[in-house]
């Protein structure tokens, strides 16, 4: 009997979580309820009950402790539910009032990503713009990069020496844009380079990057009307294993002595140790890659680096087509907006005014 | 034909993939799940590939009995003698596969690796001169940071290593963050060009 | 004459002067201390906040032999921190070369702390696909490993269970040599909301900082370095559970101290890399005076 009394008086100091709301998740694939409540002094935890309508009786779906204030519940898409928050401390408890009826469905705009969106569509904009004016013949100014410069230089000692040029087109997977990047500028390697008929060896870690590779400078030595420069085996497959790879370009470095080393994409520690052994060489050294730590490696050991989206413009510089050099200049537009965008978001915060900050947030 | 139709499949899949990024929607999902798996069974492909043009380079080193054939043999003889010793003994911690992994693979690895420490001194040594002001100051982030991630730092100022963290957090962050504004843009850029076909020297299109 | 040798070293002289440098104290270990720094004690503090034998920390080793040397240690004083707090341990591999190292750590590891395998821990192994499989486990990790590294159904695994993707997951270490913490970040923390701290080699250590500034990464262990500190708070951390204390008195002399010595290998390691970047500091003066006298010189 006491225990019922004391029972029933801790029940009645225990107080129920305040202000639960229940709605569905926004920005999902469906199949999700959130709920959310102000938490209860008492509580230990809570229990989440729910009640599938046309149902009568509520079930214990979860239990979270104290801390936790929202909860996300997995449902069926177009059913209606009820929920029950209880408090729990010990084997007392209080219950909330049951939230409105709420179902869920998926989504068809993510609202997280308009930002992200208007961004895309401004830059988008900006680069159909200036790629229709370069269409149009409207002059555009491009800064001088020592770096692709130099590829003639390179590709002609190579032939003057009769050596041939290593191209490596980074060590990472095709969806890797610093990969494809690479092999934009490998097509106008190689078609430099089959004009002479300089071999290019292309020494290639990842299985699908190495077809690529054989098909652009297959279809590089067919366009400038020498097929008799391709050869397969000297676009190869070496392994998978970074370490593996980087002592098989090393010793194709030592052996046969390229005239010209090309290290384009993305690089890992092994940066250094390939541009190292090509400098060790005497081999004139191009290097680009958007893998910031490895830039110090490549400055140091090489005569020519790109830096970062240098490696980008690489393909549009070399080939000097309108249309490639018009999204360079929408490149630069943006830059200057981001720019602006920083400086701005810098004078408001500092002003203690955090709604521009707001506006990056998902 | 032949360009075309690759142009065509990346434009489809190049705009699918960026209309699906801002559909949460449960299709969207289910899309977005299926080209991940096409992607993990592509690349397990590539593998099987890369295995034969390794083989065939190698063959064809040792049919013509290239420079270096010798070579060629071991390199073939390896591939082939791990794939039975897994098939074998099994991959578990114990077996005669690990102990070749634990016992040949990573020293041979490690010893590649830890070659560029000998490399890091050389090139430090050939480049860290203070010729202009910028080089000077860059020699001096160089000390600083290589005392500040080393117990020594500590005792011979207990600064240094703060003064290393300031200058990995704050000068070294600055420069990357611009660098990385300039790649994302650049990146974009690029994988806009592919999809509308603006760049197609990857197909071995273009002039 | 002399300062034109002294501008040109010969490298091999440089490569002789650093390979003694680095066996010198492997041989005759010096025992520097180690001083803490903030972006390894968050680590710890992450790890250590998980609640013991409840939802698992997610333990990716994505890196390959070659950066053994840095990164093992840190694996390895990780699942220990885990096992002595009886923090569960799911883990597995995006490596190509991985998994046979994540063999080796969890397999030794457990056997050291009595774990049970598909109890306290689970190894996964290894998937190809990198950021498709991180995007994978985000909506089912038993849609993306159907098998564990032993080939038993992933369903059949008692702790797998419970856990189903990143909402089952309070937090996850990646250990890389690579851009694979970015993948991380990117896919499974940007898409998924999921906690990231991770391990990298000091060579690329520097890169990751914007990150901590961005909360992207909740921690970071850079290096040799950051093992040596991440293996001082395990080693603290076990005497106060008492955990030493017990393996000393289970084990016999020689067992525990050869025990001790694996457990600050990442600390014995450092003796080396403070000479080796003694040695690099030396080089660079003689260079600079060298080349400051030649000037001097020239005028």
């Amino acid at each position: 009997m006491t225990t019922i009394v004391l029972l029933t008086l801790l029940y009645l100091q225990i107080s129920p979580p305040k202000d639960v709301r229940v709605f569905d998740t926004p920005n999902d694939a469906g199949g999700s309820i959130t709920i959310t409540w102000e938490s209860s002094p008492d509580a230990e935890g809570y229990r989440i009950l729910r009640m599938a309508l046309p149902d009568s009786v509520y079930t214990p779906v979860d239990w979270v402790d104290a801390a936790t204030k929202r909860y996300v519940d997995k449902v069926e898409d177009g059913v209606k539910y009820r929920y029950i928050i209880r408090t729990e401390r010990g084997s007392a408890y209080a219950d909330s009032e049951p939230t409105d009826e709420v179902w869920s469905h998926g989504n068809v705009f993510h609202r997280g990503r308009t930002n992200v969106l208007i961004g895309v569509a401004v830059y988008t904009t900006l680069l159909l713009s200036f790629i229709y004016f370069a269409k149009r013949g409207k002059k555009l100014f491009v800064r001088k990069i020592a770096g692709l410069d130099a590829v003639d230089e390179a590709i002609g000692r190579a032939t003057e020496m009769g050596k041939p040029v290593l191209y490596i087109p980074g060590l990472s997977t095709i969806s890797d844009v610093a990969t494809l990047a690479s092999l934009n500028i490998l097509g106008r390697i190689a078609r430099k380079a089959a004009v002479h008929g300089t071999r290019v060896i292309v020494p290639n870690r990842n299985p699908i990057v190495m077809p690529v590779c054989q098909e652009i400078v297959r279809e590089a030595c067919l366009d400038v009307g020498r097929p008799d420069v391709y050869r397969e085996d000297d676009i190869f497959y070496i392994t998978f294993s970074q370490f593996g790879y980087t002592a098989a370009v090393d010793g194709i470095m030592l052996r046969e002595k390229p005239a010209a080393n090309f290290f384009l994409g993305m690089f890992w520690a092994e940066s250094l140790i390939l541009a190292e052994t090509g400098a060790s060489t005497g081999a004139i050294q191009i290097a680009g890659t958007d893998a910031i730590h490895q830039l110090p490696f490549f400055i140091t050991a090489c005569d020519y680096t790109l830096i970062g989206e240098e490696l980008y413009a690489a393909s549009a510089y070399l080939s000097r087509e309108p249309l490639s050099l018009g999204s360079l200049k929408g490149q630069d537009w943006t830059k200057l907006i981001i720019g602006g965008l920083i400086v701005a978001g810098v004078i408001l915060v500092s002003f203690g005014s955090d709604w521009f900050l707001g506006l990056f947030s998902s | 034909m032949r360009r075309q139709l690759p142009l065509a499949i990346c434009f489809v899949m190049g705009v699918s993939m960026v209309v699906q990024f801002f559909i949460p929607h449960r299709v969207s999902q289910e899309f977005y799940r299926t080209i991940l798996d096409w992607y993990r069974i592509v690349f397990a492909f590539s593998l099987v590939l890369g295995t034969g043009t390794l083989i065939k380079v190698h063959w064809a080193k040792i049919s013509k009995k290239s420079k270096g054939w010798q070579y060629s043999i071991i390199t073939i003889g390896g591939l082939v003698f791990m794939l039975a010793v897994g098939f074998i003994t099994g991959i578990q911690e114990g077996t005669l596969f690990m102990k070749i992994f634990e016992y040949v693979e990573v020293p041979l690895e490690a010893t590649m690796f830890s070659l560029l420490a000998f490399y890091i001194a050389s090139a430090a040594y050939r480049a860290f001169r203070a010729r202009t002001v910028e080089a000077t100051l860059l020699l001096i982030a160089a000390v600083v940071l290589m005392l500040g991630r080393i117990p020594f730092g500590y005792y011979l100022w207990h600064k240094i290593p703060g003064i290393a963290e300031w200058i990995l957090t704050n000068p070294n962050m600055a420069a990357k963050r611009g660098i990385v504004i300039g790649v994302g843009l650049g990146m974009i850029s690029t994988a806009l060009k592919i999809i509308l076909g603006i760049e197609r020297s990857y197909i071995g299109g273009g002039k | 004459m002399n300062l034109e040798k002294l501008m040109r070293i010969d490298r091999r002289l440089i490569f002789l002067l650093i390979a003694l440098a680095v066996i010198f104290p492997l041989l005759f270990p010096i025992g520097l201390p180690t001083h803490l720094s903030k972006p390894v004690q968050d680590t710890f503090n992450a790890v250590d906040s998980i609640p013991p034998d409840g939802p698992p920390l997610m333990l990716s080793i994505d890196y390959d032999p070659a950066a053994m040397p840095e990164l093992y240690p840190m694996t390895l004083a990780i699942l220990r921190h885990c096992f002595s707090r009886n923090i569960r341990v799911l883990v597995l591999s995006l490596h190509r070369a991985g998994p046979g190292i994540g063999e080796m750590a969890t397999t030794r590891i457990a056997k050291e702390y009595g774990k049970k395998e598909g109890e306290d821990y689970v190894y996964l192994g290894f998937k190809p696909g990198f950021g498709a499989v991180i995007l994978r486990m985000g909506e089912d990790i038993h849609g993306a490993f159907l098998t564990d590294y032993y080939n038993r159904p992933i369903g059949e695994i008692p702790m797998m269970r419970e856990i189903h993707n990143y909402d089952d997951i309070p937090l996850v270490i990646c250990l890389s040599a690579a851009a694979i913490p970015e993948l991380w970040m990117m896919y499974a923390g940007s898409r998924y909301h999921q906690t990231i701290a991770a391990g990298v080699t000091a060579v690329s250590a520097a890169d990751y900082y914007p990150f901590l500034q961005t909360d992207q990464l909740v921690g970071l262990i850079g290096g040799l370095k950051g093992a040596s500190e991440y293996e001082k708070l395990v080693n603290e951390l076990e005497e106060r559970l008492g955990v030493d204390k017990k393996r000393k008195e289970s084990l016999s002399k020689e067992e525990y101290e050869k025990l001790q010595v694996s457990h600050s290998k990442a600390s014995a390691g450092m003796d080396s890399q403070s000479i080796a970047h003694l040695v690099i500091i030396a080089f660079i003066v003689i260079g600079n005076v060298a080349y400051f006298a030649q000037r001097r010189r020239k005028r």
